[in-house]
């Protein structure tokens, strides 16, 4: 909200500087959001008169003036406003000084060959309103020389922010008013202008819905005649950045910016029959001040005569009814429209006002009377005309809300010391009521205090929260004791161990363009797909990271990058039970581009393939802290229609058949084409949920491992090598030959393989090197016979022969 | 003897001319072998009778030791050349670069997650987790914005189609304020709790995005006021940026959820185009800058979240941690955050082993 010093000065009774003021606004809690001094884009511009005029040489519509600055010679100025003439006061730009309304810097110029030392302004150009048919007139009275901004009598315009939970400070009386009870002055009382009243209001009005208008108060005056504003209410709606229009709209927006009470004025010629607050119909069609039509539906308050909708209550009047430069008889509406009511509303028609700002907030309900009084005074003062006696329909809130309160309550929730006087002090200066009990009586405009909490607030803002002490809090004795979940430690390991193993931590958007969503979706999932999208870029919640990392991937191919290594630790987002969502925690990890640089010693650039996933996945699920001894290499998981990874070099991480831990391996060739990504990419998704954690037991944590002494005796090493079948899995091999002799195999690994050559078609040679441990004794030869024998026996059922 | 003399002069000067290992070979066989002159003249010791034998005895002994001395010295000298010629024909041209091995990055918002949990951990704060996909109950109801509140509108909701189970609006919560509803429901009074993460706005300019990160902070227990609110943001600043010339600011404000509510402002200078945090803002030279929102928890709250209002009271906060990150770690523009950019993340994402500790400064330095 925008005020001028001088307009708060209407009100506010005091010395303080401008500095003193704003400090104290934000101090009380009405932050201010800039302060505008208009003396200083003035700054060069003076009041100056033209002694005379004579027509440019080489222009018609130019004249040549010379110019009384009141010091040194008259100046010369080219000026084309056709109002310039002899004996004329106006506004002068000097060189340097900067025009307001376009930046334009003024500089000694020649003007179709005659020189101009400044120029002569209007109104639009120093931005004092919108005419711009000829340069401002000023009065004979005007004292040349003088700084236009002083002749102005401009002051400083102060921008503050209000907080939704105080409409009485949408007024710069209610501003006062806070600032004299955190001692900036005093407050003065209202000025009502005095009328005669005659006559009953000849219009109905009344309220057929107490519930949406509880009370409409109402008025007519005829015989006004409608005019620019004066000087003065133009300058105070100018600060508050409004346009004047004409005094019957500008006195009503006057009564809402100063008072904070928004008001309505009707042409009276418009209107026909009783003027009623009601419902509205649905679908019922009204075209409002701004120009458009709003289609309204039951929940909605109008006021509304026999013929039509006049206005939508609360929030904006009707195009139709609204005053004219014409109008001489209207009706004025002062009504208190149910402040959820009119949110509604408002939110559903998607029309914000400022009469919509403060009745969603609540205004005063007993500044009804005084403000229509208020109003009616200033008409007949500036535009005349005869008021009738005020109408007043339904009856608005009237039950002040009393609250008891324990003075103790500012130390032990505030955190400060108030004197029980200053308490009092305070809450009195604000309106409350304070009797000697304590108990306080709150004034309706304070719809925002729900209890003593409020009044603390109350209390402890006035009297300044930088009195408010640091107090530490209650400490545990001794050292911190450990606070993270196992499931946090669980990603602060996978996070630095995928750091530590070369990938660098993405954060991407939880939401994606839904065909990218939908392309990672499981088979079946109904995604969570937003109403109100910020674009269609960011409307599908993922049920995937890798398509997040795919499109940075490819973001950064575009900018030449040749590899991109990221992984990502966020939910994927589910549909989970009662309507809620499931997000389960997951680690995506992304490989594109390069996995070496050609170079001197490799020679050509070399390209990620499955294998990179899967050692990144079973690295990182070790980190986690995952079996990796018991994982097994599973199918790929089932997928959409679309296929997001290659069928034949993806695969599952599993501990059992159901318990899919991760998914790794190259993206499928759709993907890539979906996600414009050129050359091979792999690709890992571990599910952090399915990693099983160490049980958090009762009672004190045992640090202490299982006892363990390095064998005494050297392990042996003995080579298999065996011709199978072309499809059997090196991993089935592998765990048959492992589970042969359990006790005596400690390790089995793949060290060759090959196909062709000697090996028949059909079938592959696999070469497994098996580590054998010794107990107490070494290998005997018949017992290392033995364990072969068995190996190669369990080989054997896996259609494996060993090779002569 | 002289005979011998004369052949171990000859040997001696054959071996110190051996220039190959092999003729260093020919000469221990031609002297020490089997058939060598050293050995046949130890063989003529058993013939003789003992006076000649304790005469000649050492003798040809001294001979053989002068022998095999020299044989031996040759050998090292001889291995110790071709080693080094060996070692000279191996000569690699280090300039050349070796084999890249990459080393990934954590996460600006990320290590300052685990600051967050770190200082706080100190205090006796742990961290709590919740649902981002909410509903309207948690994000605004209990939090004393019920459906007409205007305080709503200022938060650019993201809405899904779906309802929840008592009907009201699915959304992604615009705060992490549902965590503290969640935590206290959950775990009752006492309560200590940060709740970091991920929050939505659909709002999208320079300096907003529509998901960033904000972390609450709740403290529930028996006579907790502004004045331990204070303390602890006080606390939890000086130690985030590491300096304690940290000055706060409280200005009064509103948030539905707080009684009073407070803004919280910290004093800070410019240096060059660079906002650093410190000193008061009233002071020549520095100014305030908002940080959060905080306050006392409105007892309607606590009573929505099944905590006596009477009994127990306390505050709750909520700062940017983007914000705090780009203010600790000089980052100026916040999309950048969510490019995944690898010459971004290179630049100010953080080692692996920067684990922030209390012990090193929970800060991992320029």
């Amino acid at each position: 909200m925008k005020f001028s010093v001088t307009w708060l000065k209407d009100h506010l009774e005091t010395d303080a500087t401008l500095s003193e003021i704003t400090n104290a606004l934000t101090a009380i809690g009405l932050e201010v959001e800039g302060v505008e001094d208009p003396a200083e884009r003035l700054a060069g511009f003076k009041v100056a008169k033209v002694l005379t005029a004579e027509k440019h040489p080489d222009a018609d519509k130019l004249q040549v003036l010379s110019v009384d600055t009141g010091e040194g010679d008259p100046l010369q100025v080219v000026c084309g406003a056709p109002n310039a003439r002899a004996g004329m006061k106006g506004v002068l730009g000097l060189p340097g000084a900067v025009v307001p309304a376009n930046g334009m810097q003024l500089r000694k110029s020649a003007i179709r060959g005659v020189e101009s030392n400044g120029m002569m302004c209007s109104v639009r150009e120093l931005e004092l309103g919108d005419e711009h048919d000829g340069i401002i007139e000023l009065p004979d009275d005007a004292s040349v020389g003088h700084a236009f901004a002083d002749y102005q009598g401009s002051s400083p315009i102060i921008d503050v922010a209000i907080t939704p939970n105080r409409p009485d400070c949408m007024g710069v009386y209610g501003i006062a008013r806070d600032l004299a009870a955190a001692g900036l002055g005093t407050l003065k009382p209202i000025a009502f202008p005095k009328f005669e009243a005659s006559g009953a209001c000849p219009v109905e009005v009344r309220t057929d819905y107490p519930e949406g208008c509880p009370a409409f108060h109402g008025r007519v005056i005829k015989g006004v005649k409608n005019a620019p504003s004066p000087e003065w209410l133009q300058q105070r709606l100018i600060s508050a950045g409004q346009r004047p229009i004409s005094l019957l709209v500008d006195l009503t927006n006057y009564l809402m910016l100063a008072f904070g009470r928004p008001a309505h004025a009707y042409d009276l010629a418009k209107l026909s029959g009783a003027v009623v607050a009601r419902r509205a119909k649905a679908g019922e069609q009204v075209l409002a001040l701004n120009e458009k039509t709003y289609t309204l539906d039951e929940s909605m308050v109008v006021i509304a005569d026999d013929a039509q909708v006049h206005d939508i209550a609360g929030i904006m009047g009707g195009e139709h009814s609204g005053v004219s430069d014409d109008t001489t008889d209207l009706l004025l509406e002062i009504a208190y429209f149910d402040p959820a009511r009119i949110g509604v509303t408002g939110r559903k028609l998607g029309l914000a006002s400022d009469a919509r700002t403060r009745f969603e907030r609540g205004v005063d309900p007993e500044f009804l009377d005084d403000g229509l009084d208020l109003l009616t005074g200033l008409i007949v003062e500036l535009a005349g005309g005869e008021a009738s006696e005020s109408v007043r329909a339904g009856i608005a809130p009237s039950e002040p809300l009393v609250v008891a309160l324990d003075t103790g309550l500012t130390s032990r929730l505030g955190g400060v010391d108030v004197p029980d006087d200053e308490q009092r002090r305070i809450l009195e200066s604000l309106g409350f009521a304070v009797d000697d009990n304590w108990t306080v009586t709150c004034p309706l405009r304070r719809n925002d205090i729900e209890g003593a909490a409020d009044l603390v607030e109350e209390v402890v803002r006035i009297h300044g929260l930088d009195k408010v002490e640091s107090v530490a809090l209650p400490r545990m004795d001794g050292v911190a004791r450990p606070t993270a979940t196992l499931a946090q430690l669980l990603e602060r390991k996978l996070r630095r161990a995928a750091a530590a193993s070369g990938f660098d931590e993405a954060i991407t958007w939880s939401f994606l363009p839904s065909d990218a969503a939908e392309h990672f979706a499981p088979e079946g999932e109904q995604l969570w797909v937003l109403d109100n999208p910020i674009s269609e870029d960011m409307k599908a919640m993922r049920s995937s990271l890798i398509p997040g990392l795919l499109m940075a991937a490819q973001r950064n191919a575009d900018h030449g990058a040749s590899t991109t290594q990221l992984f990502e630790l966020g939910r994927r987002y589910f549909r989970g039970e009662n309507g809620m969502s499931d997000e389960r925690p997951t680690l995506g990890l992304v490989l594109a581009g390069d996995k070496t640089q050609r170079g001197w010693a490799a020679g050509k650039a070399a390209q990620f393939d499955a294998f990179d996933a899967k050692a990144a996945a079973i690295q990182l699920l070790e980190a986690a802290g995952a079996p990796a001894d018991r994982l097994m290499v599973m199918e790929p998981v089932a997928e959409g229609t679309g296929g997001q990874f290659h069928p034949g070099q993806s695969a599952t991480l599993r501990l059992g058949p159901k318990k899919v831990l991760a998914r790794f391996g190259m993206l499928h060739p759709a993907t890539l084409k979906a996600f414009d990504m050129a050359g091979p990419v792999a690709a890992v998704e571990i599910f952090l949920d399915a990693i099983p954690s160490k049980k958090a037991g009762k009672g004190p944590v045992s640090f202490a491992r299982p006892s363990f002494a390095p064998p005494a005796l050297q392990s042996v090493t003995r080579d298999f090598a065996f011709l199978v079948p072309e499809a059997l899995a090196a991993g089935d091999l592998l765990r048959a030959v492992q589970g042969a002799d359990k006790a005596n195999i400690v390790g089995a690994r793949v060290f060759d393989l090959f196909t062709g050559g000697s090996v028949p078609e059909g079938q592959k040679s696999l070469a497994i090197e098996v580590t054998l441990q010794p107990g107490e004794k070494s290998f005997k030869d018949a017992e290392l016979a033995e364990i072969s024998d068995k190996i190669v026996a369990a080989a054997a059922k896996q259609g494996a022969e060993l090779r002569g | 003897m002289t005979e011998l003399t004369s052949q171990k002069d000859a040997a001696l000067a054959a071996i110190s001319a051996a220039d190959t290992l092999d003729a260093l070979e020919e000469q221990r066989v031609g002297a020490l072998g089997k058939k060598g002159w050293v050995s046949l003249a130890l063989k003529t010791l058993g013939q003789m009778s003992p006076e000649e034998r304790s005469e000649a005895a050492p003798a040809i002994q001294a001979i053989r030791a002068e022998v095999a001395d020299a044989i031996a010295a040759k050998r090292q000298a001889l291995e110790a050349a071709e080693l080094e010629a060996q070692l000279a024909s191996e000569t690699l041209d280090l300039t050349l670069p070796a084999p890249d091995t990459a080393m990934g990055s954590v996460h600006p918002v990320s290590q300052v997650m685990d600051e967050l949990a770190e200082i706080f951990a100190d205090l006796g704060f742990a961290v709590a987790t919740g649902p981002e996909i909410e509903d309207d109950w948690h994000n605004f109801t209990a939090l004393n914005m019920d459906e007409s509140h205007p305080a709503r509108a200022m938060h650019d909701t993201f809405y899904f189609p779906d309802k929840a189970a008592d009907g009201g609006s699915m959304l992604l919560r615009t705060h992490t304020s549902p965590v503290q509803i969640r935590s206290m429901k959950e775990q009752g009074a006492p309560i200590r709790l940060i709740a970091p993460g991920r929050v939505y706005r659909s709002d999208s300019d320079a300096t907003h995005t529509p998901m960033f990160h904000q972390v609450e902070g709740l403290v529930i227990d028996k006579n907790i006021h502004l004045g331990h609110l204070k303390w602890t943001l006080e606390t939890f600043f000086k130690a985030f940026f590491e300096r304690e010339d940290i000055t706060l600011r409280l200005r009064p404000s509103y948030f539905p959820f707080t009684e009073p509510s407070v803004e919280v402002d910290v004093g800070y200078s410019n240096e060059g185009n660079r906002r650093v945090v410190g000193g008061h803002g009233d002071e020549p030279g520095y100014d305030w800058m908002e940080l959060g929102g905080s306050g006392m928890v409105n007892r309607r709250v606590l009573e929505f979240a099944g905590i006596d209002p009477d009994e127990y009271q306390g505050f709750a906060f909520g700062l940017g941690i983007d914000r705090i990150a780009m203010l600790k770690y000089g980052m100026n523009d916040l999309r950048a955050f969510f490019d995944g950019d690898p010459r971004w993340l290179a630049h100010y994402g953080f080692s692996p082993f920067d684990q922030p500790t209390l012990s090193a400064g929970v800060g991992a330095r320029a």
